[in-house]
């Protein structure tokens, strides 16, 4: 499995005129493992939405290289989900067979051993008939996994998927991410565990608004980097000048 | 007299029974799942949004059920469009842009009604009057069933995952537009259906209270559809059987059941009910 690259050329998108991801420009290899860190505020989720198409950047471009929307699987934060709504576990897992069943087609009992096995793999095998109402916050991000897992999708965007998880469901769903980096497949995840992403994940971007730094873990990752992160003022600068930064490749071309 | 010997003997009842229960099979299971899109209320500004429509239709061509119906369809259809098409730009959430538009409807419909030239009265147009439920009227709510409960049966997969996570649907490119739309649409020939038998306003009570209640018998979407269904359906008899024996209008009637069958549920219902929640059993207990 070898997905395209993702391509960012000199992309801004932004929230009623102010930034929130500004001239950013870089590419996330295929097969790559990236987290993005940053401070609160710093667009982090932003990119996220933009690398998936629910924002269109206001400036520069996104290449995806051809990928199909369904391609991209997407892990936003989980809280805006109705966790009493009366669902099973594996109804919920199910929805990740979409891009192959689609709207109205019955699935075969291969895909639903998959379905099993899915759960399995997120650590909750005998959940398939639970209702989701009963699960704890923790239990139903990995049934988001599972959910992700039967998605099959070759690009991977976690936002914060770790959060309110404990220790050793954070290490179950580390397995996940391995298998998934083992298989080929790109992984981009938002995250504030340092030590996690030193320990997981060989690349990083550092992102405050700009990009701090975007290579290497160990490299953008130091002392003084995170320092120039923490700088990023939050609050919207109301005085600032219409921002002219030359604009590249197929944008001045045009 | 009896209970039963009234339906047999008045032809009328036979057909108000009949397009009571055609309401009861297709209006509450679009009811359960607007209560878990946190839409209980849109069904009211729904049949609100219907009256000028049918006071248009009124005014045109006469008090026909064709053209009053018509016109109540076209109206509905077009405030649900303009709502979601707003709601769906980002402009605002749907429950307030639908509070705009149904608002704005509703006061163009008093207004038509005021000072169109045709009689209509108002009281009737909210309250109906489901014993002059003619073959017409009968044959518009068997068919909106049919279509709804086919409609169902064939959207229920996109249906339940748009309401879920509309995100998720989004981007796997599922077109979560279209079936929410769809969904709306069968919402709004529903209310069209039922308003000439019980009224704008009576009808939501059908379509909402037995989705409300039916969260206290089942965990499960498709155990709260067929719940939901039943519970009407026993209003639909109930409420028609109290409407002839204590002479009270019957589309009230039917809706007074419904809200009975709902606090009894509410109360001693076996899910997460009152009850339930007092009487718990022993942890790990069978």
């Amino acid at each position: 499995m070898t997905p395209p690259p993702l391509v960012l050329d000199n992309v801004t998108v932004a929230y009623a005129r102010h930034p929130a991801v500004h001239h950013l420009s870089g590419c996330f290899a295929p097969g790559s493992m990236t987290a993005v860190v940053g401070p609160n505020g710093a667009g982090k989720t932003t990119l996220l939405r933009a690398l998936v198409g629910e924002l269109q950047p206001e400036s520069g471009r996104i290449d995806r290289g051809g990928l199909a929307p369904g391609a991209i699987g997407y892990l936003p934060q989980a809280s805006a989900l109705d966790r009493s709504f009366p669902l099973a576990c594996a109804e919920v897992a199910a929805m990740g067979m979409w891009a192959a069943a689609g709207p109205f087609r019955a699935l075969s009992p291969v895909e639903r051993d998959r379905i099993e096995e899915a759960l399995a793999a997120v650590g909750l095998r005998s959940f398939a008939a639970r209702p989701i109402a009963t699960l704890s916050a923790g239990q139903f991000q990995r049934l988001l996994f599972a959910r992700l897992l039967l998605q099959d999708a070759p690009v991977l965007l976690l936002d914060e998927p770790f959060n309110a998880i404990d220790t050793r469901t954070t290490a179950d769903l580390i397995r996940v991410l391995r298998r998934w980096h083992g298989e080929g497949r790109t992984i981009i995840a938002v995250l504030h565990d340092l030590e996690l992403v030193r320990a997981e994940f060989p690349d990083t971007l550092l992102l405050a608004r700009e990009p701090i730094a975007w290579g290497r873990t160990a490299e953008a990752l130091t002392a003084e980097t995170l320092f120039r992160a923490r700088l990023m003022a939050e609050a919207w600068d109301e005085t600032a000048e219409p921002c002219h930064r030359a604009t590249s490749g197929s944008r001045r071309a045009a | 007299m009896g209970l039963i010997e009234p339906f047999l003997e008045f032809y009328f009842l036979r057909r108000a029974l009949a397009g009571g229960i055609a309401l009861a099979l297709s209006a509450p299971p679009l009811g359960v799942f607007l209560v878990q899109r946190r839409l209980s209320l849109i069904g009211d500004a729904l049949g609100h949004a219907i009256l000028p429509g049918v006071a248009v239709g009124a005014a045109l061509f006469g008090l026909s059920l064709v053209a009053m119906s018509g016109g109540g369809l076209l109206a509905g259809l077009a405030v649900m469009l303009a709502a979601g098409l707003a709601a769906r730009g980002g402009a605002m959430r749907e429950d307030a842009s639908l509070a705009g538009f149904y608002l704005v409807s509703l006061a163009l419909g008093v207004a038509l009604v005021s000072w169109g030239p045709a009689q209509l009265d108002l009281l009737e147009l909210l309250f109906g009057s489901v014993l002059a439920v003619d073959d017409a009227a009968l044959l518009l709510m068997a068919g909106t069933a049919t279509v709804t409960l086919i409609s169902l049966a064939v959207i229920w997969r996109p249906l339940v995952i748009e309401t879920f996570d509309a995100g998720f649907l989004r981007a796997q490119d599922g077109k979560g537009a279209l079936w929410h739309l769809w969904f709306l649409a069968l919402v709004v020939l529903n209310l069209v259906a039922a308003f000439q038998a019980l009224g704008t306003l009576m009808a939501v009570g059908l379509m909402m209270l037995p989705a409300v209640a039916a969260r206290f018998v089942s965990p499960t979407l498709a155990g709260q559809v067929v719940a939901s269904v039943a519970i009407a359906t026993l209003a639909v008899v109930a409420g028609l059987t109290l409407s002839v024996q204590a002479d009270i209008a019957t589309g009230p009637a039917i809706v007074l059941c419904a809200g009975a069958l709902w606090l009894a549920l509410l109360v001693a219902g076996p899910e997460a009910s009152l009850a339930a929640r007092r009487l718990r059993r022993p942890h790990l207990a069978r």
